[in-house]
């Protein structure tokens, strides 16, 4: 039974994503986040849970250095990744340090074609290798094949599993050591689900860490290692992803019966363990 | 016949100059989402500044000079939106309007009512083959105008910072998330537009036109219909439109005998109602993507 909200785990582990009392504001008042701590060990997956509006998006962009562009800003605690201090850091210099973000909704280049899609995946690079851009090229390709096979098309031609597979590829481009995912599924047909798990668990095996913001919990919990469950800004829940899985607490939040007592978890056996979460 | 000729050459090299003109308002427009209306007066800049240096630098060195001091100016034009950027969209544009209003100001101040020579080699020289005769000015602007056009559409189809240029333009944020610097491009945007336009400036006041005076940057206003017309936002567009806008403007002046029932001086307002026509077939301009938004 995890404990309600637990220290991030200190490990010696190089390049770990450290979020430490991370306070986020928009505009003056809109307090976003409040004193979040996580922790995405090098090389882990992580799922981050909540509903909408938990603050799921904000941290990633805290991360990524896209508060900005939504007038928000890091009001109070810092986003360290490895040795380099990541907070307050420009989008740019977020992904030198080898942390990319797939946005919510693709957004691949939609009048682009796919391959000029994956080449701006490296514009946030500053040492450019030509052999190496061609190489991770192809190494892109062979984890999607269907970009290879549509490298001419234009991105916005392609269906919504294709788009997502592109917007992993774009950011696999930049080499990077932590990949921020926010909901890859979202929209997906199960087919296509499966096959995004999948290249999640392949990225992870190259060495890539993950920070998986994702809807469908079910699955998040069956990638990650470790999930923390976001509730309006802030940490409700941490703990081994197979832990929160099997808690009372988890299957009341994705069953939806937000019960005014927390105590109160009369969930019928016959109902399953995990269903999508409930909005 | 020769008259045709001549008329279609004069259209093209208008339209060329136009095209440098619209070219840079529209990287502008993608960049900073304004429409600037200060780009006229960036033009005068240019030309005043080639015209009061070309004695002591020689031509090259003026035009040299003067681009990259209107390039400056256009860059700090931008940095000025951005300042203002968190209050609207219609305030960049405004201020474009203010930001006109007071360089012009001041140039029309230092200009009076002379009338400047910017000191082109070519002057009033002319070159003639098959019976058609044109300025050489006119010549030397369509060839700076398609190796400047065709310089700037490699880069942008074919370099990082033109790569980088385009996914801007496609979505800001995603392309911030893959590390494209914003406000660099922005500023590369401007100072494209600035740079252009003084080349422009150079061959708007070249024979047979009579120099520079402080209309000059009114003459830039020609380049809006023509970034309207392509499509507002598309490069191809801007470059189609212009040529389109050169040559309604060149036929008209050519035929005005032929146009004389519809009074003198339809030339001027030739660019104005191709805009208008096109405008009503096709809302988007003829390169330019039907307006959506995300939601």
């Amino acid at each position: 039974m995890p404990q309600p909200p637990p220290a991030p785990a200190r490990a010696e582990t190089r390049e770990a994503l450290d979020v430490n009392q991370l306070t986020v504001a928009y505009g003056r008042s809109v307090r976003a986040l409040h004193e979040v701590s996580l922790r995405v060990p090098a090389g882990g997956i992580v799922a981050l849970l909540g509903a909408n509006g938990a603050g799921k998006s904000t941290l990633l962009r805290a991360v990524s250095g896209t508060l900005p562009l939504h007038q928000g800003a890091v009001v109070s605690g810092s986003v360290g990744f490895g040795s380099a201090d990541l907070t307050g850091r420009s989008a740019a210099q977020v992904v030198a340090a080898g942390v990319v973000q797939v946005p919510e909704g693709r957004r691949v280049f939609a009048e682009l074609s796919v391959e000029d899609n994956l080449r701006a995946g490296r514009l946030g690079l500053v040492r450019r290798g030509r052999a190496e851009a061609r190489a991770t090229l192809d190494e892109v390709y062979a984890l999607f094949p269907v970009l290879a096979e549509r490298r001419r098309q234009t991105a916005g031609l392609m269906s919504g599993g294709e788009q997502q597979m592109l917007a992993m590829g774009r950011a696999l481009m930049a080499r990077p050591r932590l990949l921020l995912l926010d909901e890859p599924t979202l929209g997906l047909a199960p087919l296509m689900v499966e096959r995004i798990s999948e290249t999640v668990q392949e990225i992870r095996r190259r060495g890539t860490g993950v920070l998986l913001v994702e809807q469908n919990a079910a699955l998040a919990l069956e990638l990650a290692d470790h999930a923390y469950v976001l509730e309006v800004g802030a940490v409700r829940l941490s703990g081994p992803a197979a832990e929160l899985a099997a808690s009372d607490e988890v299957r009341r939040l994705y069953l939806g019966e937000q019960g005014d007592e927390p105590g109160t978890e009369d969930v019928p056996a016959s109902v399953p363990a995990l269903g999508r979460w409930q909005r | 016949m020769t008259t045709l000729v001549q008329t279609l050459f004069n259209g093209l090299a208008l339209g060329s100059v136009y095209a440098l003109i619209s070219l840079g308002f529209t990287l502008v427009h993608k960049a900073s989402d304004a429409v600037n209306f200060a780009h006229g007066s960036l033009l005068l800049l240019g030309g005043y500044l080639v015209a009061v240096l070309h004695t002591s630098l020689g031509f090259p060195g003026a035009l040299v000079v003067a681009a990259a001091a209107t390039a400056l100016a256009a860059v700090t034009v931008g940095q000025l939106l951005r300042a203002a950027r968190a209050q609207g969209a219609a305030v960049p544009t405004i201020l474009t309007i203010g930001v006109d209003i007071l360089l012009f100001t001041e140039l029309a101040r230092r200009i009076g009512t002379d009338v400047l020579n910017l000191g082109d080699p070519w002057g009033a020289r002319v070159a003639s083959f098959a019976g058609v005769t044109v300025a050489q000015a006119r010549v030397a602007s369509l060839v700076a105008a398609v190796l400047l056009v065709a310089a700037f559409l490699a880069a942008f189809r074919w370099t990082r910072w033109g790569l980088a240029m385009r996914v801007n333009a496609s979505d800001r944020e995603a392309a911030a998330l893959m590390g494209a610097r914003g406000e660099r491009l922005r500023a590369s945007a401007w100072a494209l537009a600035g740079l252009l336009a003084a080349v422009a400036a150079v061959f708007l006041t070249a024979f047979p036109t009579p120099g520079l005076d402080r209309t000059t940057g009114q003459v830039a206003l020609k380049a809006f219909p023509a970034a309207v017309v392509g499509g507002l936002g598309s490069v191809g567009g801007a470059l189609v439109g212009s040529l389109l806008v050169g040559l309604a403007e060149a036929f008209s002046a050519g035929y005005q005998d032929q146009l004389s029932p519809l009074g003198s001086g339809l030339s001027d307002v030739a660019p104005y109602l191709v805009m208008v026509l096109v405008l009503i077939a096709r809302p988007q301009g003829l390169l330019g993507a039907k307006e959506s938004s995300r939601v």
